[in-house]
């Protein structure tokens, strides 16, 4: 490290100034939920400001928050959507991407034009027509009306699809001089080698429906059925205001799986989460 | 002739055989893929263009073809037009903020390697969590008496409102949740921006004469950052663009419309008035918003930002 002069002390002061003091605005919300999962109602409705609880109320908080409503419900509930939206997401995305990147066949451009079209279209607009068809099929408030709609994504498509292009043709001369059909190709070969390509657009997928409100609260009536964020505003709308602890004992359960995932491992985790805000 | 002709014809059976199987290939792979974009993407976008031409309602047996009423509805309608202001004054507000707090931020985690990846973490934190459980979080650090936010806000001499409720607040304390959220995602794509500024370029200028920090950005890295800055514009604007989440969880589009947004108008056209045929009307403009971004995008970085 290079020797700091005056003038870089003074940088270095202001550039932790300014940052830490960004970071605090940042953390508060995620600090201040948890401290005051810890704390009895009586310290969180006094007009006295203490950061940290005078007296321990943490077990009761979460026990409430636990027995109220089911959380662990909310979070499997969450966990088996994603998981199955993303497995249908591979075995519908991986080999379409294969073919419009390396096989040659009338359609194909075709279908990559409505693919792109895709990409301009964000999800939000067609949700009226997907309801009414779900409706029409009998499907609303069931664990198919979170999945279905998502069985195909034209942004893991055209992702996947943006990886097979660099991976070099002669990989795939040589396995069919092997004898191998167009299908092991796709799950013997380039599947694992989209493995990177591959995780990046699973934490993409993952993240954004661990975390879509609107379409479960269009879909899902049922509490049992809710996902990690419809099932925190169920349990709001039940506490009224009076509970905060417990509801912030359940914003802790609910925010905890994903923040656990991205500080176990950030730049990948970034990665994914910039590729959806990149979607849109 | 025939004998030079003959052997490249018969070499080019089997090839035409080859390129049919591709193609077998090609759509029994494809295929899944194809019959779901137009089972659950084509057909629906076409639905809602359609419905827009009629007067439909959630359970209605029947529906009347009204052309382009709903569209002339819309546009006598004070509600519409107060939501789509308010949506403008939203992205008017959150785009700025977040590009140049982002922006902002990225600069200053580059100057100096201590704590760099601590500030990143906090900066994305926001961005990497359930937007949500957050928004009920600062739902209570907004309570008119106990809330944090009024607490450390008297504490600074302010006088104390209910920020949610007062609708001289309740859109602009909704923006400050917004910049609070899109910041990190700004930051991150600034930052991955940086990274592909040659180095040398810094070297060049120092020889130029520029030796100020405040020289060496306006002279390399703002002109370097052109089209991460115009990308970065354009998907914060198309994200604040579609704000729901935190006005329907904490305002509901309320006091008397003061946070109004138009994926709010239409989620409340359509599933709380039931009228879908409006409601898709209202989603045709709003498509149109963002498909104009993402167009203006595109060709502003093909006609203008190409520096490297």
């Amino acid at each position: 490290m290079t020797k700091r002069t005056h003038a870089g002390w003074a940088w270095f002061a202001a550039r932790h100034a300014v940052l830490m003091m960004g970071a605090v605005m940042m953390l508060a919300p995620f600090v201040w939920m948890l401290l005051t999962s810890f704390k009895p109602p009586t310290e969180i409705f006094s007009r006295e400001l203490h950061w940290l609880p005078q007296e321990w109320h943490a077990w009761e908080n979460y026990r409430d928050a636990f027995t109220k409503v089911p959380l662990l419900r909310y979070l499997a509930n969450g966990i088996a959507v994603c998981a199955a939206i993303f497995l249908l997401q591979v075995a519908i995305n991986l080999p379409a991407a294969y073919a419009i990147a390396k096989l040659r066949f009338p359609g194909r451009e075709g279908l990559f034009r409505l693919v792109l079209l895709g990409l301009l279209i964000p999800h939000q607009v067609i949700a009226i027509p997907l309801y009414i068809m779900l409706h029409k099929a009998g499907l609303l408030d069931s664990y198919a009306a979170l999945v279905v709609p998502f069985a195909v994504s034209v942004f893991g498509i055209f992702l996947m699809r943006q990886f097979f292009l660099t991976v070099p043709d002669d990989l795939i001369h040589a396995a069919r001089l092997d004898g191998c059909g167009e299908f092991e190709i796709v799950w013997r070969i380039m599947l694992p080698t989209a493995i990177p390509a591959l995780t990046a657009s699973g934490i993409f997928s993952f993240v954004w429906h661990w975390n879509d409100y609107f379409w479960p609260l269009l879909v899902i009536a049922s509490p049992e059925l809710a996902t990690p964020p419809l099932g925190t505003v169920f349990f709001r709308n039940e506490e009224a205001g009076i509970h905060y602890g417990p509801l912030m004992a359940g914003t802790v359960v609910i925010t905890a799986p994903l923040l656990a995932a991205f500080l176990a491992a950030q730049n990948r985790f970034i990665e994914g989460v910039t590729l959806s805000g990149v979607k849109g | 002739m025939s004998q030079a002709v003959l052997p490249i014809a018969q070499a080019a059976a089997p090839r035409e055989r080859r390129a049919w199987s591709e193609a077998a290939a090609g759509w029994s792979l494809a295929g899944p893929a194809a019959a779901l974009l137009f089972l659950l993407l084509l057909a629906p976008a076409a639905g809602v263009v359609i419905l827009s031409l009629t007067d439909w309602q959630f359970g209605a047996a029947d529906f009347n073809w009204v052309g382009t009423g709903n569209f002339q509805d819309l546009w006598r309608d004070a509600v519409f037009w107060k939501s789509f202001s308010n949506t403008l004054v939203y992205i008017g507000i959150v785009v700025p903020g977040s590009v140049l707090g982002g922006l902002a931020t990225a600069l200053l985690i580059e100057s100096d390697p201590s704590l760099r990846r601590f500030y990143r973490a906090a900066f994305f934190l926001p961005v990497a969590s359930t937007l949500i459980a957050l928004a009920v979080v600062w739902q209570f650090m907004l309570h008119p008496t106990v809330g944090l936010v009024n607490q450390v806000w008297e504490f600074f001499g302010g006088t104390a409102t209910d920020w949610l409720k007062n609708p001289r607040t309740a859109l602009f304390t909704l923006c400050a949740l917004g910049i609070w959220q899109m910041t990190g995602l700004a930051m991150v794509l600034f930052l991955a921006g940086l990274k592909s500024v040659p180095r040398e370029l810094y070297d060049a200028a120092a020889v130029d004469g520029a030796d100020s920090a405040f020289e060496r950005f306006r002279r390399v890295t703002w002109p370097m950052l052109g089209p991460t800055t115009l990308f970065v514009l354009v998907i914060t604007a198309i994200r604040s663009f579609q704000v729901f989440d935190t006005v329907h969880v904490l305002t509901k589009g309320g006091p008397n419309k003061a946070t109004e947004v138009l994926m709010h108008t239409i989620y409340s056209e359509g599933f709380g008035f039931l009228r879908a045929g409006y409601a898709c009307a209202i989603t045709i403009v709003f498509l149109a918003v963002i498909l104009a971004l993402t167009l203006a995008q595109m060709r502003l970085a093909r006609s203008r930002v190409h520096y490297a």
